[in-house]
């Protein structure tokens, strides 16, 4: 049988790039959203009614149904309630879900396909930090999380990345099922350091550079499925996001390196001057 | 290294789609005034929300006896429907604000 599920992944990939495109002008910026919405819409449906794996349609409909329910319901309400001002840290809160997300869907692959595809694990590692940076981004803009750094945190910041490098390196040739908890752990570790020291009023920026680590993490769930519509809309979000992020320094007079350590001049730590 | 040139050939066709979508996305942002910014980094926000297909696919393929990959699927699709429809919706806000704005 002929199937129209290319189709759909399709329109949703051309959609997604020329809904960015109406987004970056001020004119037809709505309709953009909206064209991108539909677009999204088509590739979900496709899925969730043509998607075949050696023959075999998906189950578990009514479990799939009620997330979709409960998420598409708690998505509008909490969208549609949200402040006008309060709208930044909506955002930051749902690009947390998306890395959330990712990393699940790691997870779940990893539990009975094993560790064959770095993919799997990078999306599990992007996707967590993405998810905890995120959610302190979300404290910092509610004020609920202050800005905290102690000394050295820069040192420890970047030994902590060394460490995960490391272990998801080591995970792949050789196969410690359990690692893969501390690695997630790790990385959620590493999300909370990485924006805890950066100060409340350069959030936007930090969320638009998780904005598109979570891009990267859903093209990495691409290569897992070999799905071309999660390929083109991660990528093309990693990289109109950093894009954004620069853009967004710039804007503010500043360079993203600036953004990322400055607060460490500010904290009189006095190792500011190293960065 | 013979290995990682058959992974290439196997793989030809999404390394091309990455390596075009980066520059894609690179030239599609290009010159955005920065007002727009913001709504930007939302929209892009929602679209990142296409995880919510990998989801399903987990989800639709679960063991339907297998409970703790059920709840991880179902908190997959939840957390992924969270994204994608807060995040259209909260654009679309945005956007409408920033109309407003403009008239007033």
């Amino acid at each position: 049988m002929v199937s129209l599920l290319p189709l759909c992944y399709i329109l949703g990939s051309v959609t997604f790039i020329v809904g960015l495109k109406m987004m970056s002008h001020p004119s037809t910026a709505r309709r953009g959203n909206l064209v991108a919405a539909s677009g999204m819409a088509v590739a979900i449906a496709g899925t969730l009614f043509l998607y075949r794996d050696g023959g075999k349609g998906l189950h578990n409909f009514g479990w799939i149904a009620s997330g979709l329910l409960a998420g598409g319901v708690l998505g509008v309400v909490a969208a549609r309630k949200v402040r006008m001002t309060a709208m930044p840290e909506m955002v930051s809160l749902f690009n947390g879900m998306g890395g959330a997300c990712a990393a699940l869907i790691s997870l779940s692959e990893f539990r009975h396909e094993g560790m064959a595809a770095p993919f799997t694990l990078a999306g599990l590692v992007i996707g967590s930090v993405s998810f905890a940076g995120s959610m302190v981004a979300w404290g910092k803009l509610n004020g609920s999380v202050r800005d905290f750094a102690f000394r050295g945190q820069h040192f420890v910041n970047i030994l902590l990345f060394l460490v995960l490098l490391g272990a998801s390196i080591y995970m792949g040739i050789a196969q410690v099922p359990l690692l893969i908890y501390g690695i997630t752990a790790g990385a959620l570790v590493y999300g909370v350091l990485f924006v805890l020291p950066i100060g409340g009023a350069d959030m936007p920026v930090v969320i638009s550079l998780l904005n598109s680590f979570t891009g990267v993490a859903a093209a990495c769930g691409g290569f897992l499925y070999h799905n071309p519509v999660m390929l083109t809309g991660g990528i093309l979000v990693g990289s109109a996001g950093t894009i954004l992020t620069i853009l967004m320094c710039k804007a503010m007079n500043r360079s993203l390196l600036n953004v990322l350590i400055g607060s460490f001049g500010g904290s009189g730590s006095g190792s500011g001057g190293a960065g | 290294m013979e290995s990682l040139l058959t992974w290439i050939g196997d793989n030809q066709q999404m390394i091309y789609i990455v390596l075009l979508s980066i520059f894609l996305g690179v030239e599609v942002i290009g010159r955005v005034p920065s007002v727009l910014h913001t709504p930007l980094m939302s929209g892009a926000n929602a679209i990142h929300g296409v995880v919510i297909i990998g989801a399903i696919i987990v989800m639709g393929e679960a063991d339907p006896d297998n409970y703790s990959a059920l709840l991880l699927g179902f908190f997959a699709v939840l957390l992924g429907t969270l994204n994608v429809v807060g995040g259209f919706v909260v654009t679309d806000r945005m956007l409408e604000m920033f109309k407003h704005k403009k008239k007033g």
